[in-house]
């Protein structure tokens, strides 16, 4: 699997009104790899994590992802690709009318032909999984910040799929509770074999997940490498922002 | 003069796109998967939980309509007309009238502010990024539903409204229940009920319509919510009020007995 291709953004660019956000950006994330992309923040990271499902189309280039081209997809395309990508929201996006366990059952319902007690079982195992099986009957209002995290991952997992994309898993989170996320994305990737692609300012988190890191700086790649090469980038921003950011 | 000819070229150009969102609304209706468990219960939220509203609203309009409608009877001696005007009244106009402004003030703003608070969560975006098409989910379930529920609550509403011009009616002047249902009812036939009740199954699209695409196109966090939610009760109560005028003429020209 390692050395394929599971993603492939080439020569993107996007603007916002007249305003250039992403600019020829091109990248390759390779299957079973964990890849993060670091940047300050409006360096255009989440609308390059939201371009890779179709949730936002770029201006120009091609965006392949798991071979299938994502610009020239339509709506049947789309949703082929988008069962076979979980996607975690910064915000973890959960619908806040269902409980915890109707959230990570919602995909289950959709698109499986599960019975109602394997659903169950399998709601069951996903919140397990992040530990949460206790609050599945909560309303996610009752839930704290780093919980429903946990269960925007449980609901991403929900369909096993073969890549996940993560907006900013460790924002608003305490160290313990960002840890525990980071831990969970190394095991779905080494378990698994998930490719993993995380948007992310954290730069222990970084150093912890990711294969590669790439930099996105106004709207363009300044330096792709392993954690290790960009610690010791020759680029003056990118060796600041992973010694400011820094720690271990 | 070159501001108001934008401005009316902007207003054109959203009720084209409003047009167009209710088309596709209807055309994605009938292709399948129905959403039936969503539609269900979107019928439940905007129709069964109306009903105390609708309930209590048509009888009040009842029993006032019957109070004003008795004192300007009885200058002339026509106090036994009292059930069968109230009747026509309520039956032909006013029940499909207040129920779907009453409509608009709770489902439409509902709407409004759901779908805003769910697009500025990115709760839509994660409908999309689960495989489900947000606007087939959200959108097309709350116009069917709309559409069936004001039909329905129109009816209650007149119900209603003939009850509580009974308890007005029956406390001035001790008149039997049997003897003003059946007055009430002597004028009204199915070319009166049927058109006049219909009418709100494209009330209710309307309001589903507006409210849906307010909400869905929200911009701007919580400020765009509020908006969004004031503009589905101001622009649906709005848009109903104008449509009617032309409903009725049709209504008059389809069924010429309605107007009798």
């Amino acid at each position: 699997m390692t050395g394929e291709i599971a993603i492939r953004f080439d020569r993107v660019s996007k603007r916002f009104d007249e305003m250039p956000v992403l600019d020829n950006v091109s990248f390759d994330v390779r299957r079973g790899q964990a890849f993060c992309i670091l940047g300050r923040s409006g360096a255009g990271k989440s609308i390059t994590l939201r371009q890779m499902i179709g949730l936002m189309l770029p201006d120009s280039g091609n965006i392949f992802v798991l071979g299938e081209n994502v610009t020239q997809l339509d709506a049947a395309g789309l949703t082929r690709i988008r069962k076979q990508v979980g996607f975690l929201f910064q915000y973890s996006a959960l619908f806040d009318s269902i409980s915890v366990g109707e959230n990570v059952a919602f995909p289950l319902r959709r698109h499986t032909r599960m019975s109602g007690s394997e659903i169950q079982h399998r709601v069951g195992e996903l919140l397990d999984q992040v530990g949460l099986e206790a609050h599945r009957h909560k309303m996610p209002s009752e839930v704290s910040g780093g919980m429903r995290k946990r269960v925007g991952l449980a609901r991403a997992l929900a369909l096993d799929p073969t890549v996940l994309l993560v907006d900013e898993p460790s924002s608003g989170l305490d160290p313990v509770t960002s840890l525990e996320i980071d831990e969970l994305l190394l095991s779905l990737k080494q378990q698994r074999g998930t490719t993993i692609v995380v948007v992310t300012h954290n730069i222990p988190s970084a150093r912890r997940i990711g294969d590669t890191l790439a930099f996105l700086h106004e709207g363009r790649i300044l330096e792709t490498g392993t954690p290790q090469q960009l610690e010791n980038s020759r680029q003056e921003l990118v060796q600041r922002f992973m010694s400011v950011e820094g720690g271990t | 003069m070159l501001s108001a000819v934008r401005g009316l070229k902007d207003l054109f150009s959203w009720l084209g796109a409003i047009a167009w969102f209710g088309a596709k609304g209807l055309i994605q209706a009938l292709k399948p998967p129905y959403e039936l468990a969503e539609i269900s219960r979107q019928i439940y939220e905007v129709g069964y939980r109306s009903m105390p509203l609708i309930a209590a609203a048509g009888f009040a309009v009842g029993a006032v309509m019957s109070m004003h409608t008795r004192a300007s009877l009885e200058r002339f001696g026509a106090e036994s007309l009292i059930p069968m005007g109230l009747g026509l009244a309520l039956i032909k106009e006013t029940g499909p009238l207040v129920t779907a402004l009453l409509f608009c003030g709770r489902v439409g703003a509902g709407i409004g502010a759901e779908l805003g608070a769910m697009r500025v969560t990115e709760q839509i975006d994660a409908l999309e990024s689960l495989a489900v098409d947000s606007f087939k989910h959200l959108v097309v379930t709350r116009v069917v539903a709309c559409m069936i529920a004001l039909p329905l609550l129109t009816t209650l509403m007149n119900f209603t409204g003939i009850i509580g011009g009974y308890t007005a009616e029956t406390v001035i002047s001790g008149m039997s229940f049997n003897l003003y249902f059946d007055r009430a009812l002597s004028a009204i036939d199915f070319e009166d009920y049927i058109p006049a009740t219909g009418k709100t199954i494209l009330f209710g699209f309307m309001i589903a319509t507006i409210s849906s695409y307010l909400g869905y196109h929200t911009r701007g966090g919580t400020a765009g919510v509020g908006q969004a939610s004031t503009k589905s009760v101001v622009f649906s109560s709005i848009l109903v009020i104008l449509a009617n005028v032309i409903v009725v003429k049709a209504i008059f020209f389809f069924f010429p007995g309605a107007a009798e």
